[in-house]
């Protein structure tokens, strides 16, 4: 089987999302906080998965700039939960050989005064594998 | 009331004042706050990943750990909460995902998502009563209008949280009630404050906190409380408004039940 079907398949069973209820009505990316800065938009990564373009989600600067607020996942009225899919696409991108998105020694130049530890511990969490 | 409770890694280095206010003010209040043993770090963000296994194990450590001291947990910092609860409910809904930490942590029994988990705000809601509280209060906020920040991590996913309605929240504002301060309602109090990507994008964080800081002045907040430590810390440090400061809640709590006087608060 082709390999984005397959990748496609993947990252919708470990979100648990089923990208066919949704209803292209784009409340999610109204609703992003950042969707201005995404070269693809929530509804975008909904669309994308169901016609198997995750060649080219899984290079995107967009799965670094979802802020994992659940906005989307909270007000879509079809229960697609689009959050959840970006972060099975990121979690896909990140565990590829050699392609954390945070390296520990960025870490030092990052750090201001009094930054939380929340802060570093999340972004490890979210930007590498 | 005792409670097992869950600090994490913030409270114990920059949100200090989080910590000890709300364990001084769970004493004044008649419960105690006894700190899990070798708790580990949770992370500071769930993930969703269904086979995401490792990244739930620090959570189901402390879980377990508060279920053998048949005490339900509890937690200050929303981050935690919002970790730990949303573990939990996947070690209660996802067998595969039950199976799979308890064929890892091999535990003397299984742990099958028995503990309760509780915010802090919520024991007070919930098993104190705001009545109670507001008993309690030594000196009130007469006169302050104090904006509550929810942001994120207190109120989604609603379903699985249930600590308040995810998209009209209101149990900050009766906290504050309770303190003798008056409420400010605005509507940018349950969006984000841009969180861990002020590591990947500062300005993009900063537009953020701008918007809400922006939205509460407009909405004659004097200052803003908070339960989450990104958030203060994004809201202080990146905004181009200097006028609405932010505190922890339990600053707040502490001040008005008379045990660590602020003059902001006066
Ligand atoms: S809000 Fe839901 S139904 Fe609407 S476009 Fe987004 S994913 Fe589809
Ligand atoms: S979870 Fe991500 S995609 Fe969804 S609204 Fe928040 S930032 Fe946007």
């Amino acid at each position: 089987m082709d390999k984005n079907k397959l990748l496609s398949e993947q990252v919708q069973r470990n979100s648990g999302v089923d990208v066919s209820k949704c209803m292209r009505c784009g409340k999610c990316t109204a609703t992003c906080p950042n969707y201005d800065l995404m070269e693809y938009h929530p509804h975008q990564f909904v669309n994308m998965v169901e016609n198997d373009k995750l060649d080219v989600l899984m290079k995107s600067s967009s799965l670094y700039l979802c802020l994992n607020c659940f906005a989307c996942v909270e007000r879509c009225p079809r229960g697609v939960e689009p959050g959840k899919l970006v972060e099975a696409i990121r979690l896909e991108a990140v565990r590829q050989k050699e392609n954390n998105h945070l390296k520990p020694d960025q870490i030092v130049e990052k750090l201001t005064e009094g930054m939380p530890q929340q802060a570093i511990t999340t972004a490890f969490r979210k930007y590498t594998k | 009331m005792v409670y097992s409770y869950y600090p994490g890694c913030t409270l114990k280095n920059t949100a200090k004042e989080l910590d000890e206010c709300g364990r001084i003010s769970a004493e004044a209040l008649g419960f105690t706050l006894e700190e899990i043993t070798d708790w580990q770090c949770c992370g500071g963000q769930y993930t969703s990943g269904k086979d995401e296994i490792v990244t739930k194990l620090s959570s189901v450590r402390a879980l377990d750990d508060a279920k053998k001291s048949e005490q339900d947990l509890v937690t200050l910092c929303s981050a935690c909460y919002n970790v730990i609860k949303q573990t939990n409910n996947a070690m209660i809904e996802d067998s595969d995902m039950q199976m799979k930490v308890n064929n890892y942590l091999k535990l003397d029994e299984p742990y099958k998502g028995e503990t309760s988990v509780y915010h802090f705000l919520e024991v007070l809601r919930d098993k104190v009563g705001f009545d109670k509280v507001k008993e309690a209060v030594k000196a009130p906020l007469k006169g302050k209008k104090v904006g509550a920040y929810y942001g994120c991590l207190l109120l989604r996913p609603g379903k699985v949280l249930q600590f308040d309605d995810p998209e009209n929240p209101k149990i900050m504002e009766d906290f504050i009630k309770a303190l003798g301060g008056t409420p400010v309602i605005y509507n940018m109090r349950n969006e984000c404050c841009g969180g861990y990507t002020i590591l990947e994008d500062t300005d993009a964080a900063g537009r953020n906190t701008s918007k809400i800081l922006l939205n509460a002045e407009d909405m004659g907040a004097d200052f803003l409380i908070t339960a989450c430590p990104l958030c203060q810390y994004n809201l202080m440090q990146n905004s181009l408004s200097e006028k609405t400061p932010i505190y922890y809640f339990t600053e707040l709590l502490a001040h008005a039940l008379g045990l660590r006087e602020k003059e902001c608060f006066k």
